[in-house]
């Protein structure tokens, strides 16, 4: 980069330099957009995984974000919770969260949940501890070396537990949940940390149909609420929950809309079934 | 009236409940006795009596204990956090330097060339004044602090570069190796003024107390007992805070804990902090007792017996580590008195065992046999009741 670019990027009008920015952890959402994600690229060695990507989440809103493999979602998914740098582009969260420039427990804390494809819970611990762990506290190391549950926490755990209906398990070490179990149990720590956003990958994969079912009743009754992405290969089941669905293709977004109107689109036939018919 | 005792009493079934499955009470209660027996018996018995014990077992069970002190130290960041430390020896031996100084300094002018300044090694050397960082070491506070400082600050520096840059597993095994092992070359050198190959012997006494006589022997070994099992539950009260429970979580599922926000690095390198210092004091015991430091301590193999200690007694369990510890060179010392040169095969046959067939140790043994127990109980009822069935079904 040139001394003339450099000045320029430094010098943009359209941007407040960092250090006189207010530390906000307040989202805005003024405009009722949660998360902007613009011109966001990525490459892995020459192999580009997030092409151009534009992508703008709705507060309160469930969408769907659907792709054949290697589509970008998952890297999508990394990008925005501080897992993975973009070569360039913006993610603000609300209006004036800059997502970029935080590490992932960072965003975590300004209330991102994620959960990965495979079931993540802390195999070793019971779901109580599960739950106290994921818990909205100071996680600085000092504090929660002296951290006890108060009872207002108790029955945050109780309601968490009553919604991923695991009360009767609480006691048991989540190594001994079942893979839906360990699943809703995920989601539940997700709570916990009363989230903005949600970032689902892949809830129904490996489950039962009644489990999926459950799951579906679950993700659509946090929506309004909160802010739910989910990614999902599963059509019957992006059918039953999503309102709007989001198509990737090689990086960058190919459809938007209902499902109707994306099952209809003509691009999105091209892709899926290889030409059009 | 009944009502405080009732209060009294579910409070008590609420802490055995959370205590219920640790077995840190009665085991420390086991270990503050054989200390104290063995103390009394070396103390107040005649040499002759068929229960004196010896003023060299007394050393050697002193001995023994640091090295718990030591494992116990691993156990805490291994079996925790999974993180592999094989350079645990060089925080042990630091320590002891640091109490090997104290006690170079008070020798005073009996060294062998009576030069009441510095120490025999530095004369040897034609050094005319004491180098800066042996100042101010005569002092026992001091020399205290630099037990807990000087491997806390190592750990602490080591710690934030290696977790920051998310360095883990093998590699940072490997890098832990290298500390210990570019600590023991820069140890042998005469110019470091650690006393380079000898290291620092011949010490006279510690805080005005002769160190060959056998009450000061005892007390070195009774102030060993105590200070491991207070670091045993401390330990435990650690392990069973929220504090503990991120570092389990931390062993088990790094990123997730990362996405739940908490700085994972910071925790790690807290731990490692702890775990060093108990690794310092355990070595500052340990020189009073055996006489010397030498950068022989700093040796590599030293640091991966000690994982040794901890996978035979049983990772993640404290107790284990103390238990394996102590085994483990009791082995040593009976082995090496039969058969010189055959125990490093011993003791990689031991690993290879232990590895292979208890998986958790001799802590898992125990729980395994427990579990098998309560297993044949509850299929031999069943087996009962089937029986009684097809009995009551033939009768009709």
């Amino acid at each position: 980069m040139s001394v003339l670019e450099t000045t320029r990027e430094v010098m943009r009008r359209d941007q407040v330099w960092p250090f006189l920015q207010d530390n906000e952890t307040q989202v805005d959402i003024s405009h009722q957009v949660l998360l902007y994600v613009e011109g966001l690229n990525l490459s892995f060695d020459g192999f580009k995984a997030l092409n151009d990507l534009n992508l703008y989440i709705n507060d309160g809103e469930l969408r769907c974000l659907i792709g054949a493999n290697g589509a970008g979602k998952t890297t999508l998914m990394d990008v925005i919770t501080g897992k993975t740098q973009c070569d360039s582009g913006t993610v603000y969260f609300g209006q004036s969260i800059n997502l970029l420039n935080k590490d992932e427990a960072e965003i975590a804390q300004l209330g991102i949940g994620r959960k990965f494809q495979k079931p993540t819970v802390f195999e070793a611990h019971t779901v109580m501890d599960n739950l106290e762990l994921s818990l909205k506290s100071n996680k600085s190391v000092l504090p929660t070396l002296l951290a006890t549950l108060t009872g207002e926490e108790y029955d945050r755990i109780d309601e968490v537990l009553e919604t991923i209906g695991l009360q009767g398990e609480r006691m048991l070490l989540a190594g001994s949940l079942s893979h839906g179990q360990k699943q809703w149990l995920e989601i539940g720590m997700l709570l916990m940390a009363n989230p903005r956003l949600l970032l689902v990958d892949e809830p129904v994969a490996g489950m039962t149909v009644q489990e999926g079912e459950r799951t579906a009743e679950l993700l659509t009754s946090l929506a309004g609420e909160r802010t739910v992405v989910v990614v999902e290969h599963d059509m019957e089941f992006v059918r039953s929950i999503a309102r709007t669905v989001t198509v990737l293709h090689q990086g960058s977004v190919l459809a938007e809309g209902t499902m109707d109107d994306v099952q209809n689109n003509q691009d999105v036939i091209e892709v899926y079934l290889g030409e059009a018919p | 009236m009944s009502n405080a005792m009732n209060n009294l009493l579910g409070r008590y079934s609420g802490w055995a409940r959370l205590n219920g499955d640790s077995k840190v009470a009665p085991f420390v209660v086991l270990l503050l006795a054989v200390t104290v027996l063995a103390s009394a018996s070396n103390l107040l018995l005649p040499a002759d009596s068929m229960f004196y014990v010896s003023t060299y077992t007394i050393t050697l069970l002193g001995k023994y204990l640091c090295y718990a002190m030591l494992a116990l130290a691993v156990d805490v960041i291994w079996g925790y956090c999974g993180i592999l430390s094989l350079g645990h020896g060089a925080f042990f031996a630091l320590g002891g330097y640091a109490m090997g100084m104290y006690l170079m300094r008070q020798i005073g002018d009996r060294g062998v060339y009576g030069n009441p300044e510095l120490p025999d090694f530095m004369v040897f050397l034609n050094w005319h004044e004491l180098p800066w960082f042996w100042q101010g070491m005569d002092q026992f506070w001091l020399a205290m602090i630099m037990v807990l400082l000087v491997p806390g600050v190592l750990a602490f520096v080591f710690g934030w570069l290696a977790f920051r840059s998310r360095v883990t597993g093998v590699y940072l095994s490997i890098m832990t190796q290298a500390l210990t092992y570019a600590l023991l070359l820069a140890f042998f050198r005469n110019e470091m003024g650690f006393g380079g190959n000898n290291g620092l012997t011949d010490f006279k006494d510690i805080v005005g107390f002769d160190l060959q006589a056998d009450s000061t022997r005892v007390s070195l070994f009774i102030i060993t007992a105590l200070l491991l099992c207070g670091l045993l539950v401390l330990s435990k009260k650690i392990m069973q805070t929220r504090f503990g429970k991120v570092i389990v979580a931390v062993r088990d599922g790094e990123s997730r804990a990362r996405f739940i926000g908490y700085r994972t690095e910071h925790y790690k390198v807290w731990l490692f902090v702890y775990s060093a210092m108990i690794a310092g004091i355990a070595g500052a015991l340990y020189v009073p007792q055996v006489g010397i430091i030498n950068p022989g301590e700093f040796s590599p193999i030293n640091s991966i017996e000690v994982v040794i200690w901890v996978a035979v007694g049983g990772r993640g369990t404290l107790i284990g580590a103390i238990i394996g510890a102590i085994l483990v060179n009791y082995a040593k010392t009976k082995f090496t008195a039969i058969m010189p040169d055959g125990w490093l095969f011993a003791l990689g046959a031991m690993f290879v065992l232990v590895t292979l067939y208890l998986p958790k140790g001799l802590m898992g043994l125990f729980s395994q046999i427990k579990e098998s127990q309560l297993k044949g109980v509850k299929s031999a009822s069943v087996s009962d009741h089937d029986s009684a069935k097809q009995k009551s079904e033939g009768q009709v």
